[in-house]
């Protein structure tokens, strides 16, 4: 097996996918020649053509939109955008369009297709270019929404993805992309759409995390455990659109706490969505209110305060500390 | 050095001698500027910067033809001519370095804040020349956007509202060839961009975007039009970005190294007015080397302003984001204020 980072691991899915699949297509802007301005597409222009992997004119609306009419008509486009904070000129795509073709045509038409965007912040890029708007398209019915954390699943999730009949989200944790290696098969493989993984088992409170909060998450798990010998089960989501009911649930019946971690503003996030099921579903194996640690309610800064903005492992442990000692 | 030629304006051009020169230094000034920010960011010290080298005669000339008063609406790569309508070099160093402080035009300076989101900042153009119209204000606004930029939705809407409200708008177009790696054959089948604006009822004009002069002249033009009523203008600078797209990408992936070669040995805008003003007998080569050696001193002075800034205040995430505070991000601030402080004064 090779040892790959997220961002080789993506690459190799997608070589995976476009060798494969004829009807597959990646295209965006400067994933051609440049091979992506993180290099996700590396090498795949010259290995399948510029047909297949192609240099789009500088549109988000033109790239959703014109995906969806390949994706209707039979192709299966993937298309990047740049960051997840220049997806907004798509939204009308994706929410009138992308999630509805299937709704809307009654199953007549599909629209299958793989939004890969890298979100979140931490690189110190400028402003825009650390956004982490998920849960605006988790709120989104028809669409699909998944998040790695680590390369095995981000080639796994990405090859599911692919095969989805629906169109999915693709999230991908810039600010650890490179930052380590894992084993990663080379050949194919999926990981399920809709699975969560306890990426740490514990008895006293559950951490709920994705993408590039889990490491961070695992870190004030560590802290827990040092300062208050508090066992802490840390669970990467995954997916997130649709939830893993089961295991959330699971975790927290027998734990009996949680604490929801995102870097997306806190108020109306996806944790918000998380303490709902939790209330539906384990009302009763509850000891304290499940808390939230969030990005603050406020438009993710300039980069010289992202440090301040985003959570930390000791603003997480925080958060575990207000719950273990409600 | 011949001073009454200063005083009329030099053959071909609305401008004189003494405001060529003028022009000349502030386009020594912000390639100066612009080479010690890549430097900065080499060794750590700013963030990400996106570099404009090969650009001066476009930013400098369109700057340079502007009144006070009028309202520009900047992308990330307009330090050239934000700074010539007023904007502190220190603020655009702030910027650079991921500083909220580096957003803040001085009081008088009508200069928003840049928008990073490719083209959205166009119909904010259109609004505020509209705005101007409404309130029968002799102030124009100028929209700026790249070759890629005018492949966005929000670019041909802009156009379209310019053009139907009739306002007194200019949508500034560097086309440097490249949008990140994407060159312009790939960005848009018309053989020029300028053309786009017949669709919209717009004036389109072409210009050399190494010839400030000629960039000058343009954008006068257009201004003195809009000043006028006679509605907006699309101008297309054609112009280069010697560097890459920002110092986070590498140009020798996508470009080849002899055409970047090429607009620097044989298009140079500064290379070309410093040949103008030596031509006209008002500029000296002692006079050039002065200049640069101030330009230097100018620079160097603003980045010893920006390294001495206190640390960012931390509250600045919050004390901005409504008028007045509401209960829960009161309550965030004193959370984010027990964790991590106050950071440093503002
Ligand atoms: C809506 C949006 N999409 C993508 C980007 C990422 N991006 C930043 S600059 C750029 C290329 C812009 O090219 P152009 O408009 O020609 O201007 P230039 O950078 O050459 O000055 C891209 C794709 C962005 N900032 N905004």
């Amino acid at each position: 097996m090779a040892k790959m980072n997220i961002i080789q691991a993506i690459t190799d899915g997608l070589r995976v996918a476009l060798r494969d699949d004829p009807r597959v297509i990646v295209l965006g802007e400067d994933v051609g020649v440049n091979g992506g301005v993180f290099r996700a597409t590396e090498g795949l222009q010259a290995e399948f053509g510029s047909d297949r992997v192609v240099d789009t004119p500088l549109a988000e609306a033109g790239i959703i939109g014109a995906s969806v009419g390949m994706a209707v008509n039979g192709m299966r486009p993937v298309p990047e955008l740049q960051f997840f904070g220049f997806i907004y000129p798509a939204v009308e795509q994706i929410v009138a369009h992308v999630a509805r073709v299937r709704m809307r045509s009654q199953g007549r038409f599909t629209c299958p297709m793989v939004i890969r965007a890298p979100y979140g912040g931490g690189i110190r890029a400028p402003e825009l270019h650390g956004d982490s708007p998920e849960a605006m398209f988790v709120h989104q019915p028809g669409i699909k929404v998944v998040c790695p954390s680590n390369p095995y699943d981000a080639k796994g999730l990405l090859l599911a993805a692919i095969d989805s009949p629906d169109p999915v989200l693709f999230l991908e944790p810039m600010r650890i992309y490179r930052a380590f290696r894992d084993e990663v098969p080379e050949e194919r493989y999926t990981v399920e759409i809709g699975k969560a993984n306890v990426v740490k088992e514990g008895t006293d409170i559950s951490l709920y995390a994705w993408g590039t909060m889990l490491r961070v998450s695992l870190e004030a798990a560590k802290m827990a455990k040092e300062q208050h010998g508090w066992d802490v089960e840390v669970v990467d989501l995954r997916t997130l659109s649709p939830l893993d009911r089961e295991t959330i649930i699971g975790s927290v019946q027998k734990t009996g706490r949680a604490v929801v971690v995102h870097e997306a503003p806190k108020t109306a996030g996806l944790g918000a969505e998380i303490v709902a099921l939790i209330n539906d579903e384990a009302l009763l194996s509850l000891e304290a209110p499940v808390g939230r640690v969030g990005g603050y309610d406020a438009p993710q800064p300039l980069f010289s305060l992202e440090d301040i903005y985003a959570p930390d492992a000791k603003r997480i442990l925080h958060g575990i500390e207000k719950v273990m000692n409600f | 050095m011949n001073h009454t030629d200063q005083q009329e304006r030099a053959e071909g051009t609305m401008l004189t001698g003494e405001q060529m020169i003028e022009m000349y230094k502030w386009m020594v000034t912000v390639r100066h500027f612009d080479r010690r920010a890549v430097n900065l960011q080499r060794s750590g010290r700013i963030g990400t910067y996106a570099a404009l080298e090969g650009q001066e005669a476009a930013q400098v000339g369109c700057g340079y033809a502007l009144e006070k008063q009028d309202w520009l609406f900047p992308t990330y790569r307009e330090h050239g001519v934000s700074m010539v309508h007023g904007v502190p070099m220190t603020t655009v160093f702030l910027y650079w370095n991921g500083r909220p402080e580096g957003c803040m035009a001085p009081e008088g300076v009508n200069v928003f804040p840049i928008s990073v989101p490719i083209a959205t900042q166009l119909p904010h153009a259109v609004g505020a020349a509209w705005a101007s119209k409404l309130k029968g204000e002799n102030s124009i606004a100028v929209g700026f956007v790249g070759d890629g930029g005018t492949s966005e939705g929000d670019f041909h809407e802009a156009m379209n509202f310019a053009g139907v409200m009739k306002l007194p708008v200019i949508i500034f177009c560097q086309n440097n060839g490249y949008a990140i790696s994407v060159p312009l054959s790939k960005q848009t089948a018309t053989e020029t961009l300028a053309e786009k604006a017949a669709a919209y009822g717009v004036e389109g004009i072409r210009v050399d975007g190494q010839d400030a002069v000629a960039v000058h002249d343009a954008v006068k033009y257009a201004a003195d039009k809009a000043r006028r009523g006679e509605g907006p203008t699309f101008i297309e600078a054609v112009t280069y970005r010697y560097g890459s797209h920002t110092t986070a990408d590498d140009h020798t992936r996508y470009r080849d190294v002899n055409e970047a070669e090429m607009w620097r040995t044989e298009r140079d805008p500064i290379d070309r007015l410093k040949a103008r003003i030596l031509e006209l007998g008002i500029w000296s080569e002692e006079q050039d080397q002065a200049l640069w050696e101030e330009a230097d001193k100018v620079v160097q002075k603003s980045i010893e302003e920006m390294q001495a800034m206190p640390p960012v205040d931390h509250n600045r995430i919050f004390d901005y984001s409504y008028a007045e505070l509401p209960w829960h991000l009161k309550e965030q601030r004193e959370e984010m204020r027990s964790l991590y402080g106050n950071g440093g004064a503002k």
